[in-house]
């Protein structure tokens, strides 16, 4: 038996070294830097697989897409950009190691990522190790900046900002009380937190406080809310779940305000969740995302996107495009800096907290010294159209600007 | 069966074979072998074939006839000179070979579960939780922050206990893991077959469930938010100095903290799986080894022999669950950082697939099989689908159909298909090797004498389980 | 002669029918009375005051109005999990393994059922039809996703089970594992190189959506409604359809015997003329058909749907066949019906008990808790293992 097994490993060994010496010899997996060329890559991190990787994907195609249309800068500066875009599986696990493997690639000098915070969290505490810069284009938890490290900043709201202007705005609408869900992860239960503790200051009666991983069947959470009978439904989390607690509330027969965070900003809300979103008192959702209205780039977006892909844009999709814009103009700026020539880790994170105005498809960003984005622009938007292809007529409600915690 | 054709390739292979372990050869074949590999890691550290081979000549050593003095001189080498060097020079490595040896330890308390006593258990991450959990809980600042919003941050820079009581932890996650182990076993050996295996994924579900649930009214766990920061042990600063004295002018830049870090987390859960593996073969050959065995092989003539059923199935949970308590602790010390997101369902089948693919009951297979799993993961399938998107940035061709990699479809990832191939190695290993890559010596003896009369009893046997 | 047929096809009609009646009714009422007791023991806590402060109810009136809709909800729910149960329960009764890739196959049978309801929607066969036309379509539906559902898990067990026939129990199970992983990434594949996405809707036609307004009335500020959308009552009709057709070709049908034969004794009953594969073939095919009908249901139900859409319902499924004794049709019928009710008891009461202390995330762990209570106290299940009596 164990001799089989030699024989067996034998050949893997010669397979391996020649694959090494081949490896070694030129092929691009080695990943050996020729002199000649100067190359500098961006990483991006998402989760490719798995339950959650219809978001990741659109994360890291948003990427793509930017890099394709903006690295042409850097281009005629005589550099070569490169994108890798890694799978963390939505585990933290496989974010770290791959955050190790990225760490350990000299050329890349700027990371796109994370869908969750739970893999963004331990996976930072390796770019901050290192030097690198991690720009988050969906990362709302409020420790991702908290740590204050220089590496790490966002282009997203917080989770504790965006919460409370859900309940600013749930009181201008004159609602007395509220019946919170969130969908149990780290981004809906953050948000609904904040959201409860806003609207209790504000005077509202929060009449349930629930969380729920379900997915599908939501009779167990909507009878106790029936009864409650409350003016507004908040939903803390993402549209796949929202679209379908939405549909069965409207169909048990609750009339009242529906609202939610970005999470909701998805053509797929009124697809799953169908005319039943304007009946009643409507649907609204708070957003940082500039709608496509008012920011005509980003219509421009979901064209090139769709054009591209051949599906529509998920949520957080033009973060990361604007994360991976600002990610190419930090190293072009450092680059310069430094003389044309490859700048290092630590010139590119600063160099990306020293962008001002930069002028993304999601609106102007500016970083506060935390990394949060300083004037940040919140949208309430209403749901106005159950066609799913006129999703980018939802109205403008109100927009709120709010300035991140010190 | 492939049987036949094996064996042709093996007496094929017979003189190669012979002269391969002759006298003084494999002594020069390992130097030779690892020293080469060595040099490729050293000088391209990020190629993953030249850390394929070098992870080879590490199973080499364990395979090659040699003496024992030489083999540990060599494997001594290893561990201190050649890893630490190399991997400092790309921390990947490190984090692969924390993994392997995390999930390795994993793995063998799963086989004294499944392996040695024949309890198959889908809940058994549900321990690695308590362990790690319970460094977190005490190693952050949760004490802190019972009555707080879950997702507040704390008191920055201060911690309920110093962080050197991890030492300390790494006993008490084992102790608590064993009790938590003792807790579900009694109820649970009063199920049998399939049933226990249902009752154990059950309960690993409900050790998630209450980790995404406890932050209220007390906020225990930080519910999905998880708990960070958690500390790490503290370092020695004189002794890093030291060390970054040798060590920087070899790996050619000053050793950071981090770097130091991701050594010491290697050192320890490599420490912590040599014990394991040590405590695993003693226990395999003891009195209670043979017990378990036993007690796989047919509990009622092992009841008939004066086995004690409970005490004996009790105590291969208690020892199984402590095995991944221990490592508990020390994921999330090295992560500073815990979530729930960590033990879902698909870990555990994570480690049975380990445990499966190595072989069952066979020591040295399963941690073959850990190995394997993270590497095919971390290393193979993110690395291809690196290739692969290299090649669609550039304006290569596929030659012979003149298909342009630009146009293929970023759906086809490998990386994204992990599932998918290891659905096909489980299939295609159960079909053909049923036993695992390394089978256990005891079973693969048994299978070998047994094979054809094994294969007409088994309807049999069936048949009579059905009718009683 | 012929009349003892008739009652006997006669009877194999309508003991199932009694017998889910009698499930509905026995946990329905022993789960109402046991709130019932609770809410009066309750009914001057503070749990029940903070409730008069918000709803203006007490816990008792609370529990009442509440009863009738969980009751219906819990049904429904309950019906969902035993059509899918039935596939673990049949395959365990004839080949005493677990199959893991039935939930894979429930989510094969789903989006082949919608996909097609897809391809009508997209060329407008299903705007402005009859009410007729809709149910028309939709058993349409049901009946392509049974037909993808049974095929598959006929290839299934033909390529990954049948070589493992005689092997320990643990490789059969492993493989299932691995078949089940390489469905959900194989679903996906081809969802997403179609269209980019993986995940489907089911299209709006027909008035599943609408309601049947039962009453609905106000206690004090508390909403009281009592209504049932007609996909729930097409999830009802259609489950009990399937359940009293599964009983009667086990129990009253040649196949049905062999079936039961095969579970009782394989090599026996092959000595008696039976072709042992042939059955084991059609045990997965009626099997998966029911799981695939079920996932078309479940689509129905819930709208969305993606590859892994079936692991959560399959555990579930799962732990019910196990709760009412695994291999026994009943069983799998009481185990449904009892996890979907406790599941929508938990969900509705526990918040407003524990005032939101505990609230309906600990749903999914109390069905897990008792299921480990009912094991450890009936080792077998509610309704025991009754392997050599049926399939």
């Amino acid at each position: 038996m164990t001799k089989r097994l030699f024989v067996l490993l034998t050949l893997m060994m010669v397979v391996s070294m020649l694959a090494a010496a081949c490896g070694g010899g030129g092929a691009p997996a080695a990943g050996e830097q020729k002199a000649a060329e100067k190359i500098v890559k961006v990483a991006s991190q998402s989760p490719l697989s798995g339950g959650q990787s219809a978001i990741g994907t659109s994360l890291k195609n948003g990427a793509e897409l930017s890099l394709e249309q903006n690295k042409g800068r850097l281009e005629a500066m005589g550099f070569k950009v490169e994108m890798v875009a890694f799978d963390d599986q939505a585990t933290p696990d496989v974010g770290v190691a791959n955050a190790k493997k990225i760490v350990s690639d000299p050329a890349i000098l700027c990371v796109v990522g994370h869908w969750n915070s739970g893999v963004q969290i331990p996976s930072s505490e390796e770019y901050h190790a290192a030097g690198l810069a991690n720009i988050s284009a969906a990362n709302t938890n409020p420790k991702v900046t908290d740590r204050r490290y220089k590496e790490v900043s966002r282009i997203v709201g917080r989770d504790d900002m965006q919460g409370k202007v859900g309940a600013e705005f749930a009181n201008k609408l004159g609602v007395k009380s509220a019946y919170i869900i969130h969908d149990k992860t780290a981004y809906g239960q953050g948000i609904a937190e904040f959201f409860k503790v806003r609207a209790e200051e504000l005077g509202m009666k929060v009449v349930g406080f629930e969380g729920t991983e379900e997915k599908a069947n939501f009779d167990a959470v909507l009878n106790p809310l029936l009864n409650a009978n409350p003016e507004l439904i908040y939903f803390g989390g993402i549209y796949d779940q929202a679209a379908v607690l939405f549909k069965q509330a409207r169909e048990k027969g609750f009339m009242g305000v529906l609202l939610g965070p970005d999470g909701l900003d998805s053509s797929d809300l009124t697809k799953i969740g169908g005319p039943g979103l304007l009946e009643g008192k409507g649907t609204y959702y708070t957003t940082v995302g500039g709608p496509a209205s008012l920011y005509p780039d980003a219509a421009k977006y979901i064209e090139d996107y769709k054009a591209k892909f051949g599906e529509e844009p998920q949520p957080y999709s033009a973060q990361a495009y604007d994360a991976m814009n600002m990610c190419l103009t930090a190293i072009e700026n450092a680059a310069k800096a430094a003389g044309n020539q490859v700048p290092t880790r630590a010139a590119v994170a600063d160099a990306v907290r020293a962008l001002k105005d930069f002028k993304g498809i999601t609106g102007t960003i500016n970083f506060d010294s935390k990394g949060d984005p300083l004037d940040a622009k919140y949208y309430v938007m209403q749901v106005v159209n159950a066609d799913p292809a006129k999703w980018g007529e939802n109205k403008v409600i109100e927009t709120i600007v709010i300035q991140p915690p010190p | 069966m492939a049987k036949p054709t094996q064996t042709n390739i093996s007496s094929l292979l017979k003189p190669i074979w012979g002269w391969i372990t002759k006298g003084i050869t494999p002594y020069i074949i390992l130097v030779v072998y690892l020293a080469i590999s060595s040099f490729l890691v050293f000088n391209s550290p990020r190629s993953l074939p030249a850390f394929l081979m070098f992870v080879s000549s590490v199973v080499l050593l364990y395979y090659l006839p040699t003496k024992i003095w030489y083999k540990a001189v060599l494997g001594v080498l290893i561990i201190f000179v050649i890893i630490p060097i190399v991997g400092v020079r790309n921390i990947f490595y490190l984090e692969i070979i924390f993994q392997i040896c995390v999930f390795a330890a994993l793995a063998l308390g799963l086989n004294i579960l499944t392996g040695f006593t024949g309890l198959l258990s889908f809940g058994y991450i549900a321990f690695y939780a308590v362990g790690a959990y319970l460094w977190g809980f005490f190693g952050g600042q949760q004490m802190f922050l019972l009555h707080a919003i879950p997702g507040s941050a704390g008191p920055p820079g201060k911690f309920f206990l110093p962080a050197d009581t991890f030492y300390l932890f790494l006993f008490l996650g084992f102790g608590l893991a064993f009790l938590v182990g003792i807790l579900l076993g009694l109820p649970v050996l009063r199920v049998r077959g399939d049933y226990l295996t249902v009752v154990t994924l059950g309960f690993g579900e409900v050790i998630r469930l209450l980790a995404t649930n406890m932050d209220k009214p007390l906020n225990l766990t930080n519910g999905p938010q998880g708990i960070s920061p958690i500390q790490r042990p503290t370092l020695p600063e004189p002794l890093l100095q030291a060390l970054r004295v040798v060590l920087n002018p070899i790996v050619g830049h000053e050793v950071t903290l981090n770097e130091f870090y991701n050594l010491f987390f290697y050192l320890l859960a490599l420490a912590i799986a040599v014990v394991i593996i040590i405590v695993t073969v003693r226990l395999d050959d003891s009195k209670l080894g043979r017990a378990w065995i036993a007690i796989r092989e047919d509990e009622l003539a092992a009841a008939s022999m004066g086995i004690p059923l409970v005490t004996t199935k009790l105590i291969a949970f208690a020892v199984a669950a402590s095995f991944a308590g221990i490592m508990g602790v020390i994921f999330s010390a090295s992560r500073m950082f815990v979530s729930p997101e960590s033990f879902i369902f698909m870990q555990s089948i994570g480690v049975l697939t380990m445990v499966i693919l190595g072989g069952l009951g066979s020591i040295p297979g399963v941690i073959l099989g850990a190995a394997i799993v993270v590497i095919i993961n971390l290393g193979i399938l993110t690395d291809l689908s690196i290739y692969l998107g290299e090649l669609r940035q550039s304006d290569k061709v596929i030659p012979i159909i003149n298909f342009a990699w630009k146009n293929l479809s970023s759906q086809l990832d490998p990386a994204k298909y992990q599932r998918l191939v290891f659905g096909i190695i489980l299939i295609l290993m159960m079909i053909y090797r049923p036993n695992g890559i390394l089978p256990a010596k005891r079973r693969a003896r048994a299978i070998e004498e047994h094979f054809v009369e094994l294969n007409n009893n088994n309807n049999e046997k069936e048949a009579e389980n059905g009718a009683a | 002669m012929e009349r003892i047929i008739k009652s006997t096809v006669l009877r194999e009609l309508l003991r199932p029918l009694g017998q889910i009646v009698a499930f509905v009714l026995g946990t329905g009422v022993i789960l109402s009375i046991l709130m019932f007791l609770i809410s009066l023991i309750a009914n001057k806590s503070a749990a029940s005051l903070a409730l008069i402060e918000r709803n203006g109810i007490d816990l008792f009136t609370y529990t009442l109005i509440n009863l009738p809709q969980v009751l219906v909800d819990g049904m429904a729910l309950g019906f969902v999990y035993a059509a899918i149960a039935l596939g673990y329960t049949m395959v365990y009764g004839v080949l005493e393994f677990i199959n893991f890739a039935h939930s894979e196959i429930f989510a094969m049978g789903a989006f082949i059922g919608v996909e097609l309801l897809l391809a009508l929607n997209a060329a407008e066969k299903l705007s402005n039809i009859t009410v007729a036309t809709a149910f028309g379509w939709l058993f349409v539906a049901i009946l392509a996703g049974m037909a993808a559902s049974g095929i598959t898990a006929v290839l299934i067990e033909r390529i990954a089970y049948r070589p493992l026939r005689g092997a320990e129990r643990l490789v059969p199970l492993i493989s299932a594992i691995g078949v089940s992983f390489f469905l959900q990434d194989a679903i996906r594949l081809t969802e997403s190189l179609t269209s980019g996405q993986f995940h489907r809707i089911f299209p709006t036609f027909g008035n599943f959506d609408e309601r049947v307004s039962v009453l609905s009335f106000n206690v004090a500020s508390t909403q009281m409604i009592l209504d049932i959308p007609i996909k729930s009552l097409v999830v009802i009709v259609v489950a009990i359809l399937m359940l009293v057709g599964l009983n009667y070709l086990v129990n009253a049908t040649k196949l049905g015997k062999a079936i039961r034969s095969v579970a009782q004794d394989r090599n026996t009953a092959s000595l008696m003329g039976i072709n042992v594969n042939f059955v084991i073939s059609m045990t997965f095919l009626i099997g998966g058909s029911l799981g695939g009908a079920a996932g078309v249901l479940y689509a129905l139900k819930f709208t969305r749907i993606d590859p892994f859409v079936g692991f959560m319902p399959g555990i579930k499924a799962f732990t019910a066949a196990v709760l009412g004794g695994i291999g026994n049709l009943t069983g799998a019928l009481l185990g449904g019906i009892v996890l979907g009710m406790v599941e929508n008891f938990a969900g509705a009461y526990l918040g407003v008990f524990t005032m939101g202390n505990f609230g309906v995330e600990y749903k999914d762990l109390i069905s897990f808790l008792i299921l480990i209570l009912v094991l450890i106290f009936r080792p077998s299940g509610l309704l025991g293992e009754q392997v050599s009596q049926k399939a």
